[in-house]
């Protein structure tokens, strides 16, 4: 027990003695989650719109009118042809072209109907898909109040309508941020946690204190615990001024416990360390930790359910999420944050986080020896 | 010259002698790519759903259907009660509920009039919308079919075109991204170390006597990593048109210098952390820790620039990978010619500029 302490106070030491780096371990994370999530923001507004309006009416007009009011859209340009707009689309500075044929106004009077062209850049196809419905049903309103001008529709509507009642549980604001700040703070207690001990043993057989350490009679799991512990309490301080920031910086309060979270953390942090360590015990050079952390981090960070839905993944990379920790410590921190899950809803994941944590650290132990 | 040569040569033994780096440098990227590449996408399908449908009559049944046969949703229960679908929600099973009213049917026939409740789980706001959109789109089109051969007057039809991309697939605005952001990383990753990692093992007073000047020890050190670079660029390249097939329908040689500009200014980068920096353990945290999430989040795959606050497109614009993408995207997909990217190249070319400016001002000739 002595032994720990003291490895304790020569690691503590050794990490707040390089202000510098003890800076950007709390700094840098926190200046991330005040100004990142801000970023996030799926929802469709400003969609550049290129108009070419071959007809000059005043129902040309009246439409244009209708779609720049919506919010929805941000006129560029009035061009004179197609071929213009599309140039548009191609320097970026136009996402959508909405083409008013000549005679629109007459065919729509006289021939009973008219044709309008929309053409979509959709290399981003879910942008294209919500940019294009949106425009629709704005031309579908206009088209319902230019019906109305003319006739006199009866008070049953002949055209069968179904009425869509559209729902949002647990987030009714559609508010991204409840959504994005949990799961980045996840990913910066990560960051925080792994690559820090992953580099640790590495460098202390770089430099060749390895080799002191190996000749004391300092125990296998005592010299592991003092490297696991630090960074735990390490990863544990900066998850709860990420707390202390969503609550004043975006309001967030979780409808479960904290105790929850905290529990689950603790033993996710466990996992994380437990793989940065055996990271280190694997490579020689702190380049080599470095790029293999930095490997599987990436791996585990974009398939972790933060910016993509798991369930468009394809099946094989499904498996991968699996046996991922930090997809279900964000699964689990949205479940306690938004839907106020308790211990009881999150056994499942905390049995498997726990069974990681074991399996990890239990490996560090057995493959680190003391004589090379 | 001869110094300079010698200098190159023995970093090319620094890395060719440690076999584990060289083969983790050049795998990483290949199988980020494809992982990434098929992985990621914003696209919504297969979502689980489940419908409470509480007037079960022929009607009813075939809405059921026209959802079930949809590629985007799955449906994962039929429910019974109301109770049943927050619970299922609570559970996480679905992420989204379609309620069905008694007398569907009839209302539609009689009254000519129906409701359909579609609830989302709206903790992402961004799959519930996206849902909604597409249930909307699913029951109206049903509508349309049950009201046909009503001509109505007055009639404006839309015809539309997507351009680029006709069959909306998510890797066209997805791969470009990966590639931007797996690039930058392991290039600024590489060099990060380099500068400091002499500065920590002692080796730097011994460079530091010699007579090469400083500005050719920092280009020696990335002479190496950039024939490495070289070999990601084309090994993603060949990876995005073959396996992930993204097609280049611009010029490849434009998309190819285009890339090494690129990658040049991430290398530049990571010398400029190198030489700023003095621990090996800083470097990497600044390379990681520090970029990781900006680039992923910043550079325009992942969120609409346009959409972000004024403070965070302003701060976009540093971000190399943002205007790499653009370039990407342009050449690759639109097939458009330097003519169209000619402005953000100029950026990315100033970045190198100044990079390789601030990184030979701030090597230090003396050590403390």
């Amino acid at each position: 027990m002595r032994t720990l302490l003291f490895l304790l106070q020569k690691e503590f030491r050794q990490i707040t003695r390089d202000k510098s780096i003890l800076r950007m371990i709390l700094v840098m994370p926190m200046l991330q989650l005040v100004l990142l999530p801000n970023a996030a923001d799926y929802e469709m507004k400003n969609i550049l719109l290129s108009v070419v309006d071959h007809d000059h009416s005043e129902y040309s007009r009246q439409l244009v009118q209708k779609v720049t009011s919506s919010g929805y859209f941000k006129l560029n340009s009035f061009s004179d042809s197609y071929a213009d707009a599309l140039q548009e689309v191609e320097e970026d500075r136009a996402d959508l072209i909405l083409e008013i044929p000549a005679r629109f106004e007459k065919s729509l009077v006289h021939e009973d109907q008219a044709t309008l062209f929309l053409a979509i850049n959709s290399i981003n196809g879910v942008k294209a898909n919500l940019g294009g419905a949106y425009l629709r049903s704005i031309i579908q309103d206009y088209n319902r109040e230019v019906r109305t001008q003319w006739i006199q529709l009866p008070r049953l509507s002949p055209e069968t309508t179904i009425d869509i009642v559209p729902t949002n549980w647990f987030n009714p604001r559609m508010n991204y941020k409840v959504f994005m700040v949990p799961g980045i703070l996840v990913i910066l207690v990560t960051l925080v946690g792994s690559f820090l001990t992953s580099l640790n043993i590495v460098r202390e057989k770089e430099v060749g204190t390895m080799e002191q350490i190996n000749v004391t009679p300092i125990k296998k799991h005592h010299f592991i615990l003092g490297k696991l512990i630090p960074f735990w309490a390490m990863g544990l301080l900066v998850l709860t001024l990420g707390f202390g920031i969503a609550r004043i910086g975006y309001g967030i309060i979780p409808l479960g416990s904290f105790l929850t979270i905290y529990v689950f953390a603790a033993v996710f942090l466990l996992a994380v360390l437990g793989l940065g360590l055996l990271t280190s015990t694997y490579s020689d050079t702190q380049q080599q930790a470095m790029l293999v952390s930095f490997f599987m981090m990436m791996i585990f960070i974009l398939l972790s359910g933060l910016y993509t839905p798991i369930d468009s993944m394809p099946t094989w990379a499904r498996y991968i999420t699996r046996i991922n920790p930090v997809a279900y410590f964000i699964d689990v921190i949205r479940l306690v944050v938004l839907k106020g899950a308790g211990l009881y809803e999150i056994r499942q994941q905390l049995a498997i986080m726990f069974g990681f944590a074991v399996l990890l650290n239990g490996w560090a132990v057995l493959s680190y020896h003391k004589r090379s | 010259m001869k110094q300079f040569w010698s200098f190159i040569k023995k970093e090319f033994y620094h890395i060719f002698r440690d076999h584990r780096t060289m083969l983790i440098l050049l795998g990483m990227p290949v199988v980020q790519i494809i992982i990434f590449g098929f992985a990621l996408t914003n696209e919504v399908k297969n979502s689980r759903i489940a419908v409470l449908d509480r007037s079960n009559d022929a009607a009813s049944a075939s809405l059921i259907a026209e959802l079930e046969a949809s590629r985007y949703f799955e449906i994962q229960k039929h429910l019974y009660s109301y109770q049943e679908v927050e619970e299922e929600f609570k559970k996480g099973n679905i992420k989204m509920a379609v309620i069905l009213p008694q007398n569907f049917e009839a209302d539609l026939k009689h009254l000519n009039k129906a409701q359909v409740q579609v609830i989302a789980d709206a903790s992402d706001p961004n799959v519930a919308n996206t849902l909604t959109n597409y249930a909307s789109a699913i029951i109206l089109d049903y509508q349309d079919r049950i009201t046909d051969g009503r001509q109505l007057p007055y009639k404006i039809n839309t015809e539309m075109r997507m351009l680029y991309n006709p069959q909306m697939k998510g890797a066209y605005s997805f791969v470009p991204g990966v590639m931007a952001l797996v690039l930058m990383l392991v290039c600024t990753m590489m060099t990060a170390i380099t500068i400091v990692r002499e500065k920590e093992m002692g080796t730097m007073e011994v460079l530091l006597v010699s007579p090469v000047q400083p500005l050719k020890i920092v280009i020696a050190k990335a002479v190496p990593y950039f024939f490495l670079s070289l070999v990601n660029i084309a090994s993603i390249l060949l990876l995005s048109v073959f396996v992930l097939e993204v097609p280049i329908n611009g010029s490849l040689p434009l998309l190819v210098l285009e890339s090494i500009l690129f990658t040049v200014t991430s290398l530049v980068l990571g010398l400029l952390i190198s030489s700023v920096t003095e621990s090996q353990q800083t470097a990497m945290f600044i390379s990681l820790t520090g970029m990781f999430m900006p680039t992923i989040m910043l550079s325009g795959f992942m969120f609409p620039i346009e959409n972000m606050p004024r403070l965070l497109q302003l701060i976009s614009n540093i971000i190399p990978a943002k205007w790499y993408y653009i370039i990407v995207r342009s050449v690759m997909i639109k097939g458009v010619g330097l003519e169209a990217v000619w402005k953000e190249t100029l950026v990315l070319v100033g970045m190198l500029v100044f990079l390789l400016f601030m990184s030979i001002r701030k090597f230090k000739i003396r050590l403390v």
